[in-house]
């Protein structure tokens, strides 16, 4: 193929692939270290999905609540991840998040204020003290924006340097990255196209930093946008690393499945807290039939008794509504399998019924707005129809916790953010997504930065990998046979959705698996027509291999771990098994097959194990372990 | 997504006219489709039906869906909006509904266009210049005096009001001088950061982002989805500054006495008297104080200090002309006979003597 001398050619230090919160954040550590550094966005510069996040970024400041600690935090990311987090990152997580927000003041971030000046903080589901620094709900914006401009400066610094803007630290914008190039184990750079004109690029760069974010477009209902295809989870497998905890995906359970035009987007927990009911499209109020023996004792039996809770919960028990997510979930799912759903598959959620519409304007003032403004759905008039929606995966590239280093036979290969796993466990607390990315990301920018230094020599890019990349991209676009790519990104979407959601079964589990297996056949032959130039069915014909891999993962891990856990709900293995608290499921690919190992968890460190109670402990670990930590009590006094 | 069964809640789809803009940079036109739409769907939605049906190369920019990553600005009608936001429901059953892209730039393919200029005007815009001495956890400022900057970081980049901006929408030549209202409100954010360092950035915008080029049409605050007040609150202060402190004595003076984020405690804070310098240019002319209720240690320190003689005053500069040599007249399209008020238009006279942050320099020598 001659098409390879063509090719336009970089060469960098650093290259950041994925321009959201953890790269921005990873390109301006590379930077700083002195490297020349790459920054590849998928979409244009400034647009990643960073910007939905609405509530906040967690870090334990202390400014509103002087008790709060890095301590707590850490405590609270292990509990909302059931103990399985990977210890270490959650510790550094916790430590270094208040430095990390602070740095963005300096950056130009304008957070909302403390009556004495200081960053304000707000509750949060999950966090002891209030911790979430925020800028109203569009806290993910103001970061974005303040890691972007920060780049900016340092492109201002390097004008005045060196006369040019882009001497030191570049971003790639529209561009996608379809392939990574190795030398033996280390990575040699990146192959990818510019998605305006459709013409190739290749980055030559010893040191390769993944920030993709992650995986939603497989599925049905999502809150996350066209760029969440995985790009890196499967980018991060074909170069030979590993993807732990691909079973737990954070599915939301009142998201908007109807009209499509706010389909996925969520509808906050407190309209149910303010009195919303769920209805199934018989009328019937169903959540009361769905109550497990363990909460009989919290929640109410009857209408009567639940609706008087709003106004007197110290007599009465809550409304069943209010049960825990997954619980919601899983109410919503069967209602819906049963045939009792609505028809675009979810169930209505009736504010509008239950409180005059002056009081839910001034209770629910955004998320009337939201709606009003967006699909034209009054919900002081008419019930919202909802259902899960898949918002965030918790799995991801197996990382050393320090570095961010990939695991497996890679070198050279660095993850942060959502694209890396472990530091969320099986569920994620609200608000550790912002300050994640921010530690993570600097973290794995320095690293970068420091494998690049110590190399003795470059890694070199083999030609006939570059000649394979480029055969293997413009394969969709010269095949006229195969399938429209947006038909197989549906059916993928239902198999995700229906089969690998967010209650799961091993029969559907297996079937999923099998359908996962006529689809990657189908995938194979997908083509695409039209040219190179901004063909929005090219570039999803290519993404669907990686939305593919991905998925086979998440049904695999799913169908293995045989508990019920955090963002991992089996319906056939209902509670949690402290003897799968020890096990992280590692996937790696062998040719086109996804391979599950297992591997224990990390040790967490005796003096983390001492800041817990043992009763709380003993929810979680297993005999023996809980042994261990009686032991080490009694050496303490 | 075309084919799911969320075809539902009632009422059947309709098949819309629609009329869109295809073709590059060579040529195009506008192609008519014939397309199904369903209740409550927006505009977006029916362009990716029509992408995964009958034109699956149809190029269009998206990312969020939910306005607020800005991403999918077009023409709909003629008029720049976002297409995420625009309702089906807004149109009647037999309008067409044509969808364009943005005039102001050059055109990649169907409705994406090449919008490197606000890229660029980005990184001639200069950056957040951090105070000196402060350290990381050390900055303080009043939730009041956020806010005004909080306006202007709500924008999510979807660069419709730079489409729509007179001075580049018709008139390439002015692009190299012009950055548009989307950098003057990133300008006019830094100007009222409270503790940004650089105190020129008024100046920066007349002299370097061709602020005078500006005839305050408003259509930029028209057609921002942000709803951000971008004349009221963003330009026209920042010009009226400019004005009062090429030209105006007690401005002079002011410069004269503090430094700006030296005005000390006594003086009017935005704590003590909520309102009283929030408006723009509502305190006195060309004088905005922040230091005095940020605590930023420094500048209190500064400010106990004393005054600082050494001060540079802005040198007066003349006045943009415009092509035709001529003072630039907003008359023609302002809404009454005379130029607007400098101080803004809800200002009275005579402020009431607590709203003035004039002290007397001996005085506070101590």
């Amino acid at each position: 193929m001659t098409t390879t001398t063509r090719i336009e050619r970089h060469h960098y230090d650093v290259v950041v692939i994925g321009a959201g919160g953890a790269g921005l954040r990873a390109a301006i550590e590379a930077r700083l270290a002195g490297k020349k550094t790459a920054i590849i966005s998928k979409s244009l510069f400034g647009k990643a999905h960073t910007v939905m996040a609405e509530g906040g970024a967690a870090a334990a400041m202390g400014n509103v609540n002087s008790r709060d600690s890095w301590q707590v935090h850490f405590r609270d990311t292990m509990r909302g991840g059931k103990f399985l987090n990977n210890f270490r990152m959650a510790e550094l997580h916790a430590k270094e998040s208040p430095q990390r927000i602070w740095e963005l003041e300096t950056y130009g971030a304008l957070f909302d204020r403390t009556k004495d000046g200081k960053i304000s903080q707000r509750n949060f589901g999950g966090h002891e003290y209030p911790r979430l620094a925020h800028v109203g709900d569009r806290t993910g914006l103001e970061l974005i924006r303040t890691l972007q401009q920060k780049i900016v400066s340092l492109q201002q610094e390097d004008q005045r340097e060196h006369g040019s803007y882009d001497a030191r630290i570049r971003v790639f914008s529209e561009t996608t990255i379809t392939e990574l190039l190795l030398d033996g184990d280390r990575v040699a750079g990146a192959f990818g196209y510019y998605r305006e004109s459709g013409e190739f690029i290749l980055f030559e760069a010893p040191a390769v930093v993944l920030a993709t974010g992650g995986v939603g477009r497989s599925y049905k209902v999502t809150s996350n946008s066209w760029e969440y295809t995985g790009d890196g989870h499967a980018l991060a497998l074909r170069a030979g690393a590993t993807l732990i905890n691909m079973e737990f995906l954070q599915f939301h359970p009142t998201g908007m499945v109807w009209p499509p035009s706010v389909k996925g987007i969520l509808v906050t927990e407190s309209v149910r807290g303010d009195g919303g009911i769920l209805k199934n499209s018989e009328g019937k109020r169903f959540m009361f039939d769905y109550v497990p023996d363990v909460f009989r004792k919290q929640y109410a039996d009857s209408a009567a008794e639940a609706d008087r809770w709003y106004e007197d919960p110290d007599n009465n028990r809550r409304p069943p509504e209010l049960l825990p997510r997954d619980e919601v979930a899983r109410a919503i799912n069967s209602e819906v399998k049963a045939g009792r759903g609505t028809p675009a598959g979810g169930v209505y959620l009736d504010i509008a019924s239950r409180l005059p519409a002056e009081e839910i304007r001034r209770r629910l003032p955004s998320m009337y707005h939201q709606f009003k403004e967006l699909a034209d759905v009054d919900i002081t008039q008419e019930p919202m129809e909802v259902g899960p929606t898949c918002h965030y995966v918790m799995g991801g590239v197996e990382v050393d916790p320090d570095s961010g280093a990939a695991f497996g036979h890679v070198r050279g290969l660095f993850a942060a953010g959502e694209v890396s796993g472990g530091m969320h466990g099986s569920n994620r607390l609200g608000g550790n997504s912002l300050s994640d990315l921010l530690v993570f990301g600097k973290r794995a920018g320095g690293h970068a930065a420091s494998y690049a230094d110590g190399l003795a020599s470059r890694p070199r890019v083999p030609v006939p990998a570059v000649e394979t990349a480029v055969e293997t991209a413009l394969a969709p676009l010269q095949r006229d046979t195969g399938e429209s790519p947006y038909v197989l990104q549906q059916d993928l979407q239902a198999v995700m959705g229906d089969l690998v959601g967010i209650i799961r079964r091993e029969g559907e589990l297996v079937d999923a698996l099998a359908r996962l297996g006529e689809l990657r056949e189908r995938v194979a032959k997908v083509s695409a027509v039209g040219g190179r130039r901004y063909n929005p069915g090219w570039h999803l014909a290519l993404d669907l291999r990686n939305m593919l891999v991905v998925s086979e993962c998440t049904a695999k891990a799913a169908l293995e771990r045989r508990e019920s856990r955090g963002g991992h709900t089996r319906e056939d293995h209902p509670t949690m098994d402290p003897a799968w608290r020890r096990v992280n499921q590692v996937c790696s690919l062998e040719g086109d097959i996804v391979h599950l190992d297992r591997k224990p968890l990390p040790r967490m460190r005796p003096e983390l194990f001492a800041l817990f109670d043992r009763a709380e402990l003993a929810k979680y670990l297993t005999d023996e372990e809980l042994a261990e930590f009686d032991a080490l009590t009694e050496e303490e006094r | 997504m075309g084919t799911e069964k969320s075809q539902a809640a009632g009422a059947p789809a309709t098949k819309r006219q629609f009329r869109i803009w295809r073709g590059d940079e060579t040529g195009g036109d506008l192609k008519e489709y014939l397309v199904e739409a369903k209740e409550g769907e927006v505009v977006l939605d029916i362009i990716h039906r029509l992408q995964s049906t009958e034109a699956p190369d149809l190029a269009c920019r998206w990312n969020c869906k939910a306005g607020k990553c800005g991403s999918c600005s077009v023409e709909i009608n003629g008029k720049p909006k976002l297409a995420c936001m625009t309702r089906m429901s807004t149109f009647t059953e037999d309008e067409t509904i044509s969808v364009t892209p943005l005039r102001t730039f050059p055109i990649v393919r169907d409705l994406v266009t090449d919008v490197s200029f606000n890229y660029e005007k980005a990184r001639e815009t200069p950056a957040f210049a951090p105070p000196p001495g402060v350290a990381p956890g050390d900055y303080r400022m009043q939730q009041v005096d956020v806010e005004r900057s909080q306006e202007f970081r709500k924008c999510i980049e979807c660069f419709l009001c730079q489409t729509v901006c007179h001075v580049i929408r018709d008139h390439e030549e002015n692009k190299p001088a012009f950055s548009g209202p989307r950098y003057f409100i990133r300008a006019a954010e830094l100007d009222m950061h409270p503790l940004d360092a650089r105190d020129d950035r008024k100046e920066y915008a007349q002299a370097e982002q061709g602020l005078g080029y500006c005839n305050i049409t408003k259509c930029c605050t028209e057609v921002c989805p942000e709803h951000i007040k971008i004349t009221d609150n963003g330009i026209i202060p920042m010009k009226e500054r400019v004005v009062d402190r090429k030209y105006d004595p007690l401005v002079w003076l002011g410069n004269k006495i503090f430094r700006r984020g030296q005005v000390p405690q006594t003086s009017v804070t935005s704590e003590h008297s909520p309102g009283a310098v929030r408006t723009p240019a509502a305190g006195p002319p060309g004088f905005h104080s922040h230091a005095g209720a940020s605590h930023d240690p420094q500048a209190e320190a500064q400010a106990q200090a004393g005054v600082n003689w050494h001060r540079e005053v802005p040198k007066p500069t003349a006045p943009t002309l415009d092509e035709s040599g001529k003072l630039p007249l907003t008359e023609l399209t302002f809404d009454r006979p005379a130029a607007p008020s400098p101080f803004g238009e809800d200002v009275t006279f005579p402020l009431p003597p607590e709203h003035l942050n004039y002290a007397h320099p001996e005085q506070d020598k101590h």
